[in-house]
C-alpha cells in the first residue's frame, strides 16, 4: 500500500522544529552546567612557546583552562582518532601537543560557570609563537601537486587524440574554498551522568562515529559514552567527521567530573573543514560533427599536511560522455590548512562544474546547440566501468527540462537576447551523481493500540529523514503516519553510518521495510494462531497490512484487526529489529542525473546579475517525499547560484588567514537573488537498484546549476569567466 | 570581549558628564556596530553609556522648513517617516538599501553616521592596521582590496566609510548637531567625516567628549528627481561595491541644481562641487552626466584589487542620473536594477 510514499507528506518534525519544541545540541542542559570558550591559534604553522594561561584563571567564574600542558591523557595513536570517514592520513588531535598546523586551531579551553566568562577570560590567554615558515596559497604551490589515488585506468591514448582532434578545447576553471555555513553553530554538550557515563549531545551526521571516535580518544568502553543528535541545523557534510568541540567538551567534562557546554563561534566554525579549492584542467577534443574523441580531466586540489583528502572530481567526464580516449587524474597540494571534507556532492559539485562549462565551450566552437553535443555523446552504459545502469533517464531530463524551459526559443549566438537594459543569457548544464546505499538497521516496535516506533541510529540532518521513515513504516505497516513515532539519532539505537552521500533515504527506508516485514510474519503467525481466527488458513505470503488490519491477500478478504491479534495473543507489543538488505550486483552502474537550465539577466553597463529562472530536471529513481524531495533540490539551486555568483572564503597567504570569516562578508544568496525555481522529478523507475526504486536526493540537486549558470553568463555577454565566483567585477572589462 | 562598566545617561548632559569622566568609554545606541567590535576585540571600552533612552527620538519641522532629527531616531523610523518618504526620498531609499531589516530597527542616525570601515584587517586584530592600532602598517594597501577606496587616500590607510545613509545626507547638505562639554555645535554632514591622510584611526570631527544629538535637513529635498543606487555582490544585504545618490532640479530638460554623492569610494561620502556645477545650467543628458562622472572621479586611484570601481562608480552615476532625470528613482525593493 502506498498512503504516504510518494506523495508530498508535510515533515512530521516541522511542527517541533517551528515551534522550538525540537532541541539541539547546543541546547540541551544538565544540573551544574558550565561553558568552555576556544582559544584559536593566529598563525598557521609553528610552536606555541609559552602558553601563559594565569590572567585568565584569575578571573572569577573560571574553573579551568585546558591546555596541551595541562590535559587529561588523549589516545596516543592515529588509529584511534580515525573516525569511519576519515581520510588517510595522521587526523588532527585537538590540544594534543604544542604544534601548530593552521590557523584558527584551536589551542585551549576556558571553562568557566558562565559563557560569557569564559568568553572573556579567553582574550586573557597570552600565547607566544615560534613561527615557521607557511604555504597557504594553491595557485602559488601549484608546481608541488602530487598525484593522488589510483587514477582512472586511462581508456585509450587521450593526449595523442587530443592533438590529433580538428576540435579542441581546453581551460583552468578555478573554483575556491566555500565553507559550509550551517545555520546550527558546532556545539556539544557532554553531560556529566551521576555514575561518571558520559551522555553526549552533538552536532553530528553520524551518532554512532562519534560514540566510537570518543570511546577511541578517551580509552572508554562503548557503555560509557551515548551519543545523540536529535535535531541537526544543517551540515551539509562538515557534520561527518566529528569535529573539535566534542573532543574538548569531553575533555573537559572529564577533567572536572562536570557537565561542559562548548559552542564554537561563527568566527571558529571557519576553522573546521570545508570545499577545498580546486583547479580543474580539462580538455576536450572533438570531430566538427560533436563525437567526442578524447576527454581529459586533472583536478588539482588543496589538502592539509597531515590527511589526503581527495574526491572524485575528475572522474565524471570519462563515466558520462562516449569517448574513445580519456584520461583523469586528481592531483593534491598540501598547504598549512586544516584538513577539507566533503560538502554536498564533494567533487561533483566542482568537477562537473568545470566539465560542463567546458562542453559549452566546445559546443560553442563545434557551432552545436549544447544539448545536442550532449545527446551526440549520450552514452547508456557507465563508460569508465562499462557497464549498464540500474536506471538513466538522463535523456528525458534533457527532454522534460528543455520543454519547460522553452529552451527552442533560444537564439544561439552570445548577446543575442535582451531584455531593455539588461544582456539576457541561456544555459544548461548536466548532474550527475551515484546513488549509493549502506548497510542500516532498524527497530520497530508496534504496540496493542496500534501505535508503531520505529528506531535508527541515523541522523535528519534537515533532509527529511524522520518523515520519509514515518511515510515507509506507515505504508509497511498499514498504519496512519500519526501513529508513527520515529525516533533517531542516538547512539544505542540500530546500526546506522553518518547521514551522507544521498544514501540514507534507500538504506533506512530498506531497513525499515524489513523490520515491517519481521512484524508482518510475526502478526501473520500470531493471527492464524487466533481461536477461530478467520485467517487460520493463511499463507504468512499473503498477509498484507492495511488500516490498521492484518488481511488475507487472498481470495476470501478476512482479516483481523492488529489490536485483536496481538489481544488475544496475550501480547502488548510486537518488537523487530533488521539489518536491511541489498542485493550484491557488481554488473550495474547506479547514478542519479539530472539537466540544470538557467536564465540570466545581466545588466549591460553594470555587470549586475541575476538568475531570474532555473528549471532544475532530476531523475533520481522513485521520489519518496514530493515535498521535502522538492525543498532538497530548491535548496541545492539556491547554493548552486551561490556557487556560480557568490561563494568565496577569501584568504590573505601573507598571513594564512581566512579574511571573511563571518556571513556578513562570505556571501551567500539572500532573498532578492532568487527568482523562479522550477524543480521536475522525471519519472524513472527503478526495479534492479532496490526494491522500492530509492536513489536518493540529497546531493544531485547542486550539481549543474553552476554549470548551467556561468554557460548562461556567457550566452547573455560572450564572457566567458573560469575563475569563481561570477562577481561583477569579472563582467565589466 | 572584555569586562566594562555599564551606565544609562540620563539626559544628554548626563552623558556628556560620563563621556568626560571616563576617556575609555564609549556611548552605545543601537549596539549593531560596537557589540559586534567588541566581540571581535577592536573596540575595548572600558564603560559603555547607554544613550537608547535619551530624548532624541523626535522629527521636527525647522524654522526655515528643514527637518530636524534626533540621533537616536531609528533608522526604519527614519525610513518610514512620511515627511522623509514625501519630502526627502533620496534619504529614505539609501537608507532601505542598508543593511536588513532587523539591522535597521535597532540602528540610529547617530550610529549610522559613526558607523566603522569594513576593511577586513581593521576587523582582524591579528593583523596589522593603521586606523586600529596606529603606526602598524595598513594591511589593505598590498593585500585584499577589493572593497577599498578609489579617492582621497592616504599611504597610511585605504578604507571606505560603509554607511549608506551618509552618502544621501551629504548629497541633501545635510548639517549635524553636536552637543559637548563647551556647548553645542553644528558641522555639515561634508565636513564631519574626514579623510585618513596620516590619522586613519580619526573617522570623524567628533571630539572625544562629544556626542551627536540630531541631523538637520535643509529645506530642498529633491523629491521628484532623485535616484539611490547601491551596486554591491549581492542584491540585497551586503556593502556598496559603490553607490551613489543623485539629485537634480530639472527645468524642462535644464539642470538648474545637481548633487551627487559617492558611497564605498571613499573614507567619507564623496561630492566634488565641480562635477555638480558642470551639471548646472545643462541639458539632462548622458553626455553631460558622463563628464560629471569624470569630474567626481577626478584623481581616482586604484590598488591591486579596486581597480574596476573606477569604471564602476563612473557608469552608476551616469545610471543613477538618468533614474533621477526620469523621476524612476532605482526600487530597494524589486530584485532588480532599473
Ligand atoms: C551585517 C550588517 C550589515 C550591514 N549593512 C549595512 C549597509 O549595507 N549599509 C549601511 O549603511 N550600514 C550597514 N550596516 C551598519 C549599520 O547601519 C550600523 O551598524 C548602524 O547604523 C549603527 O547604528 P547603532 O545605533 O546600532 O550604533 P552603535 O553600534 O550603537 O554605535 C556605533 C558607534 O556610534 C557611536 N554613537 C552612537 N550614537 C552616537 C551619538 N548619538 N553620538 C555620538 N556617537 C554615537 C557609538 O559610540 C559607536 O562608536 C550593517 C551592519 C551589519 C551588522
Ligand atoms: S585600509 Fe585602513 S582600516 Fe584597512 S588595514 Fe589599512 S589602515 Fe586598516
Amino acid at each position: 500500500m502506498n498512503a504516504y510514499v510518494g506523495t508530498p507528506t508535510s515533515r512530521v518534525d516541522g511542527r517541533a522544529k517551528v515551534t522550538g519544541a525540537a532541541k539541539y545540541a547546543g541546547e540541551f542542559t544538565a544540573e551544574g552546567l558550565v561553558h568552555g570558550f576556544v582559544v584559536e591559534a593566529t598563525i598557521p604553522r609553528g610552536r606555541i612557546v609559552r602558553l601563559d594561561t594565569r590572567e585568565a584563571l584569575k578571573v572569577a567564574g573560571v574553573l579551568d583552562v585546558l591546555t596541551h600542558a595541562n590535559r587529561p591523557s588523549l589516545a596516543d595513536n592515529d588509529e584511534a582518532w580515525k573516525d569511519e570517514v576519515a581520510p588517510e592520513g595522521s587526523p588532527f588531535r585537538p590540544l594534543y601537543d604544542d604544534l601548530i598546523r593552521f590557523n584558527g586551531q584551536p589551542i585551549a579551553l576556558v571553562v568557566a560557570e558562565e559563557w560569557e566568562t569564559a568568553k572573556f577570560a579567553a582574550t586573557l590567554v597570552r600565547i607566544d609563537y615560534e613561527q615557521d615558515g607557511f604555504a597557504t596559497d594553491l595557485e602559488g604551490e601549484r608546481g608541488s601537486a602530487r598525484e593522488m589515488d589510483k587514477p582512472h585506468k586511462p581508456r585509450g591514448d587521450a593526449k595523442a587524440a587530443l592533438s590529433a582532434a580538428p576540435v579542441r578545447h581546453e581551460a583552468d576553471y578555478l573554483i575556491p574554498t566555500e565553507h559550509h555555513n550551517p545555520m546550527e553553530l558546532y556545539a556539544t554538550t557532554t553531560v556529566w551522568e551521576s555514575d561518571g557515563k558520559l551522555t553526549v549531545y552533538d552536532k553530528t551526521q553520524g551518532v554512532q562515529n562519534v560514540q566510537k571516535f570518543l570511546c577511541g580518544v578517551f580509552d572508554k568502553k562503548p557503555e560509557e559514552i551515548r551519543v545523540l543528535s536529535p535535531y541537526v541545523g544543517g551540515a551539509f557534510g562538515s557534520g561527518l567527521r566529528p569535529q573539535y568541540q566534542v573532543v574538548l567538551a569531553t575533555l573537559a567534562a572529564l577533567a572536572l567530573k562536570r557537565s561542559v557546554r562548548v559552542v564554537l563561534s561563527r568566527q571558529q566554525m571557519y576553522g573546521l573543514g570545508y570545499r577545498p579549492m580546486t583547479i580543474e584542467h580539462v580538455a576536450l577534443g572533438a570531430r566538427p560533427d560533436g563525437t567526442l574523441d578524447a576527454v581529459s580531466h586533472e583536478a588539482i586540489a588543496v589538502t592539509s599536511r597531515y590527511e589526503d583528502f581527495s574526491r572524485n572530481d575528475a572522474g565524471w567526464a570519462e563515466q558520462l560522455y562516449k569517448s574513445p580516449n580519456s584520461h583523469s587524474s586528481h592531483k593534491l597540494v598540501d598547504l598549512d590548512v586544516s584538513t577539507p571534507c566533503d560538502m554536498r556532492a564533494p567533487g561533483a559539485a566542482t568537477g562537473v562544474l568545470a566539465l560542463e562549462c567546458a562542453m559549452d565551450e566546445l559546443a560553442v566552437a563545434l557551432k552545436l546547440d549544447p544539448i545536442e553535443l550532449r545527446l551526440k555523446c549520450y552514452s547508456d552504459r557507465d563508460q569508465s566501468e562499462d557497464l549498464p545502469y540500474t536506471s538513466k533517464q538522463l535523456r528525458e531530463c534533457y527532454a522534460c527540462g528543455a520543454e519547460a524551459f522553452g529552451w527552442a526559443r533560444r537564439t544561439r549566438a552570445p548577446r543575442s537576447m535582451r531584455d531593455g537594459k539588461e544582456l539576457v543569457g541561456w544555459g544548461m548544464a548536466t548532474g550527475v551523481w551515484e546513488a549509493l546505499q549502506m548497510p542500516v538497521a532498524a527497530r520497530i516496535l508496534l504496540t496493542a493500540n496500534g501505535h508503531a516506533e520505529v528506531s535508527c541510529a541515523a541522523s535528519d540532518i534537515g533532509t527529511g529523514t524522520y518523515t520519509i521513515v514515518a511515510q515507509v513504516a506507515a505504508d509497511a505497516l498499514g498504519l496512519p503516519i500519526e501513529n508513527i513515532t520515529v525516533r533517531l539519532a542516538d547512539s544505542t539505537l540500530p546500526q546506522a553510518p553518518v547521514e551522507g552521500g544521498s544514501w540514507m533515504a534507500a538504506s533506512s527506508a530498506h531497513a525499515v521495510l524489513a523490520a515491517a516485514e519481521e512484524i508482518r510474519q510475526e502478526l501473520a503467525r500470531l493471527a492464524k494462531a487466533m481461536p477461530g481466527s478467520p485467517l487460520a488458513n493463511l499463507d504468512a505470503a499473503d498477509a498484507t497490512l492495511v488500516d490498521g488490519m492484518i488481511a488475507s491477500d487472498g481470495k476470501d478478504g478476512a482479516a483481523v484487526s492488529i489490536a485483536d491479534v496481538l489481544r488475544h495473543s496475550g501480547r502488548e507489543r510486537i518488537e523487530k529489529e533488521k539489518l536491511n538488505q541489498f542485493a550484491e550486483d557488481k554488473s550495474h552502474a547506479r547514478n542519479t542525473h539530472s539537466a540544470v537550465f538557467a536564465e540570466v539577466k545581466v545588466d549591460e553597463e553594470l555587470g549586475v546579475i541575476r538568475v531570474t529562472r532555473v528549471v532544475s530536471a532530476v531523475a533520481a529513481g522513485r521520489i519518496l517525499n514530493t515535498k521535502t524531495g522538492r525543498s532538497q533540490i530548491m535548496g541545492s539551486v539556491v547554493w548552486g547560484i551561490g556557487m556560480a555568483l557568490h561563494e568565496e572564503t577569501v584568504m590573505d597567504h601573507r598571513f594564512g588567514r581566512i579574511m571573511n570569516a563571518n556571513i556578513a562578508e562570505y556571501h551567500i544568496p539572500v532573498n532578492a537573488d532568487i527568482h523562479d525555481i522550477d524543480v521536475i522529478f522525471v519519472d524513472e523507475p527503478d526495479s534492479r537498484i532496490n526494491r522500492m526504486g530509492i536513489k536518493g536526493l540529497g546531493e544531485i540537486g547542486i550539481v549543474g546549476v553552476p554549470a548551467a549558470i556561468a554557460n548562461a553568463v556567457y550566452h547573455a555577454t560572450g564572457k566567458r569567466i573560469r575563475r569563481f565566483p561570477i562577481t561583477l567585477d569579472k563582467l565589466l572589462d | 570581549m572584555n569586562n566594562f562598566q555599564y551606565s544609562r545617561a540620563s539626559d544628554v548632559a548626563d552623558a556628556i558628564r560620563l563621556l568626560a569622566a571616563d576617556p575609555g568609554a564609549k556611548l552605545i545606541a543601537g549596539g549593531t556596530n560596537l557589540i559586534d567590535l567588541m566581540k571581535e576585540n577592536v573596540e575595548r571600552p572600558s564603560r559603555l553609556i547607554d544613550i537608547s533612552r535619551l530624548p532624541l527620538r523626535d522629527i521636527e519641522e525647522t524654522a526655515d522648513g528643514g527637518l530636524r532629527i534626533g540621533a537616536l531616531v531609528p533608522n526604519s523610523d527614519l525610513a518610514y517617516h512620511p515627511l522623509i518618504e514625501q519630502r526627502y526620498p533620496l534619504l529614505a531609499s539609501a537608507i532601505l538599501a542598508g543593511a536588513s531589516a532587523q539591522l535597521r530597527n535597532m540602528a540610529s542616525v547617530g550610529g549610522n553616521l559613526m558607523q566603522r570601515t569594513r576593511c577586513a584587517y581593521f576587523y582582524d586584530t591579528t593583523t596589522p592596521c593603521n586606523k586600529r592600532s596606529p603606526g602598524t602598517g595598513c594591511s589593505a594597501r598590498d593585500g585584499l582590496n577589493r572593497n577599498h577606496a578609489i579617492l582621497g587616500t592616504s599611504t597610511s590607510c585605504i578604507a571606505t566609510n560603509p554607511s549608506d545613509m551618509s552618502v544621501a545626507l551629504a548629497a541633501l547638505g545635510a548639517l549635524v548637531h553636536i552637543a559637548g562639554r563647551t556647548g553645542e555645535r553644528t558641522i555639515a554632514l561634508t565636513d564631519f567625516h574626514r579623510l585618513p591622510g596620516d590619522t586613519p584611526h580619526l573617522d570623524t570631527n567628533l571630539g572625544s567628549g562629544e556626542i551627536i544629538t540630531a541631523i538637520e535637513l535643509p529645506p530642498h529635498g529633491f523629491a521628484r528627481n532623485y535616484s539611490y543606487l547601491k551596486i554591491r555582490d549581492r542584491l540585497s544585504y551586503a556593502f556598496a561595491l559603490v553607490s551613489v545618490a543623485a539629485a537634480l532640479e530639472l527645468e524642462g530638460n535644464a539642470i538648474s541644481e545637481a548633487r551627487l554623492a559617492l558611497g564605498g569610494v571613499a573614507h567619507k561620502p564623496w561630492r566634488s562641487p565641480e562635477a555638480e556645477a558642470a551639471l548646472r545650467g545643462q541639458a539632462a543628458t548622458a553626455d553631460h552626466f558622463g563628464r560629471a562622472a569624470d569630474l567626481l572621479l577626478q584623481g581616482a586611484t586604484a590598488r591591486s584589487h579596486n581597480g574596476f570601481k573606477i569604471e564602476l562608480a563612473r557608469r552608476a552615476v551616469v545610471r543613477a542620473l538618468i533614474q533621477a532625470t526620469s523621476a524612476t528613482p532605482q526600487s530597494q525593493v524589486h530584485k532588480k536594477i532599473a
